[in-house]
């Protein structure tokens, strides 16, 4: 228990000294995270979208698949873009393994099958006639989507949320791709994993704290846009 | 919508751009064991190597039996591993050039303070294992294919014992540290490293049973992955680094290493020795 108190001494210790090492690892959690979600906003919106509103044969199947990629595990995602990244691998040529940009990969992989699949049920539990009536008002398909999309606000917010959650707070694909480089690739939940195998509980307890509060901050900042205009 | 999604993926390519461009720098990929990172010491010599060759080294901490298999594959440029066995082997095979000898420490017994194997004072270390088979007192083993890991399978040779699927041995999988939690928890018995040993020693309930035996020695060789094998691997990165670990003033810093905060070493330089040398 002492122990719990002493990382939450700490934590606030490290943010009122603006101890440049978190500060840094802080802000490329922030970064890192911050990027893969917006990617996979656009990857999860543009295809949660197009597969809810097209009929097709098989299309059960495809959205279980996007439900499925939901509960994908961080260190296979990891473990596959690593593969992929090897300097004798398929992509090698970019030479990207163990840098941020193949952290913002892996999470965008884990990120956009949750925002896909939450887009999904959001565009599909509208009204199936406030498409015909949107059509009707003499709306091209592109403003349809568009009309469509302000209307499931809330619950994309949530995916918003849920994605940024999936991802600030994994660690097992950051690891295996970034390689908790000092200074370099190291953030928050790596730092901790790192801290806790070097038996400074008090150090990882204060990183947990301080991930916990970007979180809050974060989840605030979008919660706020949110509920701003509730639907009447 | 369109527009957005273009715009994300021109972002998102740029970045790749900037990243592989900064790559450009002169980088090594030092893969090592856990055992470096956790004690501090690479923190230590890093960055007067950085500073002092203007590469910058990215360090993935990894067990000695995955550090030598990603050398294996070429994605690695120079190794700081102990596995004495499995580096002859990798040497042999070609994989690896110029293994050179930078330092070692010791393993020792760990175990409960009560200590129900009678193992306190025992002076082989194969001896100690036979005794804790016999009395079939709990002994938590790494299992990751670690140096750690590979001389406990040593001395287990040693004493002629085949511990696998016995029901008082049981294995974790987990690094140095945490293996160290665990069997402080299960009041059980395990073979560690010194420096991770001491670097933990306030959170656990373990006590050093058994030192000094000649098997438990703890040899860290730096070794260059060969070029001719893998082109895209960086031979003059590696070799700077390699010369840099046994260099004078690297191991002047090693013998001081740790010093000031365990009140006794964690590593003794060994530069220009041989194997054969140590523990005498």
């Amino acid at each position: 228990m002492a122990l719990i108190f002493e990382g939450i001494k700490k934590a606030f210790w490290l943010l009122i000294t603006f101890d440049p090492e978190v500060m840094r690892i802080t802000f490329l959690s922030l970064q890192v995270s911050g990027i893969a979600t917006l990617i996979s906003l656009f990857i999860g919106i543009s295809i949660g979208v197009t597969v809810a509103l097209s009929r097709f044969t098989g299309k059960r199947i495809v959205v279980s698949f996007i439900n499925t990629g939901m509960a994908l595990p961080p260190v296979v995602v990891g473990l596959f873009v690593t593969i992929f990244l090897w300097r004798n691998g398929p992509l090698g040529f970019f030479g990207i393994l163990y840098t941020p940009v193949a952290m913002i990969i892996a999470q965008t992989v884990i990120a956009s099958p949750i925002v896909m699949g939450i887009t999904l049920a959001a565009i599909q539990q509208l009204p199936q006639k406030l498409r015909l009536q949107i059509l009707a008002l003499g709306a091209t398909r592109l403003q349809m989507v568009w009309i469509l999309i302000k209307e499931a606000k809330l619950p994309l917010l949530a995916a918003v949320m849920a994605g940024f959650g999936g991802v600030i707070s994994e660690v097992g694909a950051s690891i295996t791709v970034g390689g908790n480089i000092k200074g370099y690739s190291r953030v928050l939940t790596t730092a901790t994993v790192m801290e806790t195998s070097r038996g400074n509980f008090d150090i990882a307890i204060a990183l947990g704290i301080i991930l916990l509060l970007l979180a809050y901050f974060i989840n605030l900042i979008l919660t706020q846009i949110q509920q701003r205009e509730r639907p009447r | 919508m369109k527009k957005w999604v273009w715009t994300g993926f021109s972002i998102f390519f740029f970045l790749l751009l900037i990243s592989s461009l900064c790559n450009a720098q002169k980088t090594i990929l030092l893969s090592t064991t856990t055992s470096t990172q956790d004690s501090g010491l690479l923190d230590v010599l890093l960055p007067v190597f950085e500073k002092k060759t203007s590469y910058f080294v990215k360090t993935i901490a990894v067990g000695s039996g995955q550090a030598m298999a990603m050398g294996q594959k070429g994605e690695a440029d120079v190794l700081l591993v102990h596995s004495p066995a499995a580096e002859k082997k990798f040497v042999a095979e070609g994989y690896g050039i110029n293994r050179r000898i930078v330092m070692h420490n010791d393993f020792i017994i760990v175990g409960p303070p009560t200590d129900s194997a009678k193992i306190k004072g025992v002076k082989l270390a194969s001896e100690a294992f036979k005794k804790i088979a016999s009395t079939q007192a709990l002994f938590l083993s790494r299992s990751d294919k670690s140096g750690t890991h590979t001389k406990e399978m040593d001395i287990w040779k040693a004493a002629g014992i085949k511990p696998d699927g016995e029901k008082w041995y049981q294995q974790t999988g987990l690094g140095m540290g945490q293996n160290l939690n665990v069997t402080s928890e299960k009041k059980g018995y395990t073979l560690t490293d010194r420096g991770t040993y001491l670097a933990l020693k306030k959170n656990l309930g373990l006590d050093i049973l058994v030192e000094g035996d000649a098997i438990l020695l703890n040899i860290y060789h730096v070794i260059e992955v060969n070029p001719a094998k893998w082109p895209k691997v960086n031979a003059t990165g590696a070799k700077a680094f390699a010369d840099f670990m046994v260099s004078k003033e690297t191991q002047e810093v090693i013998k001081t290493f740790g010093v000031e905060k365990f009140g006794s070493p964690l590593f003794f330089p060994d530069a220009g020795k041989k194997e054969e040398e140590l523990g005498k």
